[in-house]
């Protein structure tokens, strides 16, 4: 199940200079029992008679992929094509069951925007939380709180209880949080849907100024415009494997005709 | 994550140390999270009530009043200074109950978030123990009126509080995450869990003393109940009014360093499975 890399770890390969997202034979399995057992009850009946079967999935099987640093990269491929696992690998949400993820640098991941948010607390609370949550100390939350608020356009709503907030703003406190430092590798998930157009500008602006900074931008897209535009290289992921990397044309033109 | 030659930092999915030391590290890393958590418990629980903050005292003196005329009334029960004695035995009990549950609920409700983001997951039970002593805090103001209402005075030993509150926190700590574990893999563990407190607290001496039991009992009870010396031990300093000897400090003081050593090991252990669970 591991690879030789994870299990006999002497054998490191040294980090090519250039990578900032390296993944060596990556492989995750979610075991599903086959029945849902709930209670602990059940469990214990069915584990007394040897009922408890699994079946595995491998939402990534045996994945090898470099990122290098200052690319912009897409990732395509159906729903449950194991995009979101993948993110979540290098995000350090998911460790994973076999292979070797490295990543250098400072990540962003612009997924779940507002996670952990309290709708009781005021937008102001929720900034030094979700700061938090992203690792930040008090002191660095100082820092950043006007930049925040003032990015977010929520003026003098960051005193108002976040469950008063309306989705958009919501989405764009979150956005605010989260893009507010200089990355040196950047999650986009496309699903965007960040508050009016006028503020999606601003977003796409801001990311557009990261990567003109030299950060790495990871993509992951439906749209096949906004890949072939955006994107150096691509690579589509099918059913947990990776069916095709490199000129993002060449990828879409695979994945379109795997489609049709 | 966000330190200053933060370019330089390299995740590597495949370099462990030891896994238990490895959370530490997170858990110290991340403290700005733990009291961010801490203060959102209560800062949200207080949000929409007109009392506030009065209902962390409020709430065991219900409770104490509940039970000082059930059994010093009813029952006849013959403890001098009853309601101070009830009162500082079940704060005690609450802080147990109400972070074990805690740490539990946040971590299996809360895991949605496990699988969104990183954090460190021992964070919601710390998290749970920091509220819990700001509980404790709280209700030790109107703990220590009723002391004087009825006519037990504060001693020095007041002093020595901290040292009980430590070693309460290790073990509910300790026995918070064992459960968390669990509760992951068993949902219905949650449920259960409130059935067993309801019956553990009558096998803790909050509402009788020691002498009231049977003998046989009186032996037993804290060899199997590791909550029995830690009650007596909170106890000591507030209702008693004295430092304990050593005989009764030590067994808790083992107990409690096992526990804590022994749940921070199974939660770790598993915790890495916790966002392909929840």
């Amino acid at each position: 199940m591991n690879s030789p890399t994870a299990l006999n770890p002497t054998v490191k390969a040294a980090l090519p200079p250039d990578a900032a997202i390296l993944l060596e034979d990556v492989s995750v399995r979610y075991r599903v029992p086959s029945e849902r057992i709930n209670t602990f009850k059940e469990y214990m009946i069915r584990w007394i008679q040897r009922k408890i079967a699994k079946n595995d999935f491998w939402a990534l099987h045996h994945v090898s992929l470099e990122v290098r640093k200052g690319e912009v990269f897409g990732l395509v491929g159906r729903n449950g094509a194991g995009k979101s696992t993948l993110l979540k690998v290098i995000a350090k949400v998911l460790r994973p069951t076999g292979g070797r993820v490295r990543v250098v640098g400072h990540v962003v991941p612009l997924l779940e925007l507002g996670a952990g948010f309290h709708p009781e607390l005021t937008g102001r609370e929720n900034i030094y939380l979700n700061g938090a949550m992203l690792g930040y100390t008090r002191a660095q939350m100082d820092e950043k709180f006007t930049r925040i608020v003032d990015f977010s356009e929520l003026g003098e709503f960051i005193e108002a209880p976040v469950r008063t907030y309306s989705s958009g703003m919501y989405a764009r406190l979150g956005f605010a949080i989260a893009v507010d430092d200089q990355p040196d590798i950047l999650i986009v998930d496309e699903i965007l849907g960040v508050g009016d157009e006028s503020f999606q500008r601003k977003c796409a602006a801001r990311i557009d100024e990261y990567r003109v900074q030299g950060a790495t931008i990871l993509l992951v897209s439906h749209n096949a415009n906004l890949v072939q535009q955006m994107c150096q290289r691509a690579a589509w992921l099918d059913h947990g494997e990776l069916r095709a990397i490199g000129k993002p044309d060449e990828v879409l033109d695979h994945y379109h005709r795997s489609q049709a | 994550m966000a330190n200053l030659n933060r370019s330089q930092t390299v995740y590597d999915s495949s370099e462990r140390g030891f896994f238990a030391l490895d959370e530490l590290r997170e858990v110290i890393r991340y403290r700005n999270l733990i009291l961010q958590l801490t203060r959102r418990d209560i800062v949200a629980r207080y949000k929409r009530s007109v009392l506030g903050i009065a209902w962390t005292m409020l709430n065991p003196l219900g409770m104490m009043l509940v039970l000082t005329v059930a059994f010093s009334q009813i029952l006849r029960f013959d403890i001098p200074g009853y309601p101070a004695f009830v009162l500082s035995g079940l704060i005690a009990w609450n802080f147990f109950s109400q972070t074990t549950t805690a740490a539990m609920v946040n971590l299996v409700w809360g895991g949605a978030l496990l699988r969104r983001i990183y954090i460190p997951r021992s964070a919601f039970a710390l998290a749970a123990m920091g509220t819990g002593v700001v509980n404790v805090l709280l209700s030790l103001v109107p703990l220590l009126v009723i002391m004087l209402v009825v006519g037990r005075p504060i001693h020095l030993s007041l002093i020595f509080l901290p040292v009980p509150l430590l070693l309460l926190l290790m073990f509910s700590l300790g026995f918070g995450l064992i459960i968390s574990t669990w509760a992951i893999y068993f949902p219905d563990v949650a449920e259960m869990y409130q059935i067993v407190l309801s019956a553990w607290m009558y096998l803790c001496p909050i509402i009788y003393t020691e002498e009231m039991l049977p003998a046989q009992l009186r032996y037993w009870l804290p060899l199997l109940n590791p909550m029995y010396g830690l009650i007596r031990l909170f106890r000591l300093p507030l209702y008693d009014g004295r430092f304990p000897t050593w005989p009764e400090l030590w067994p808790s003081l083992l107990l409690s360093t096992a526990v804590l050593l022994i749940g921070w090991l199974v939660f770790c252990s598993k915790s890495d499975e916790f966002a392909y669970r929840t």
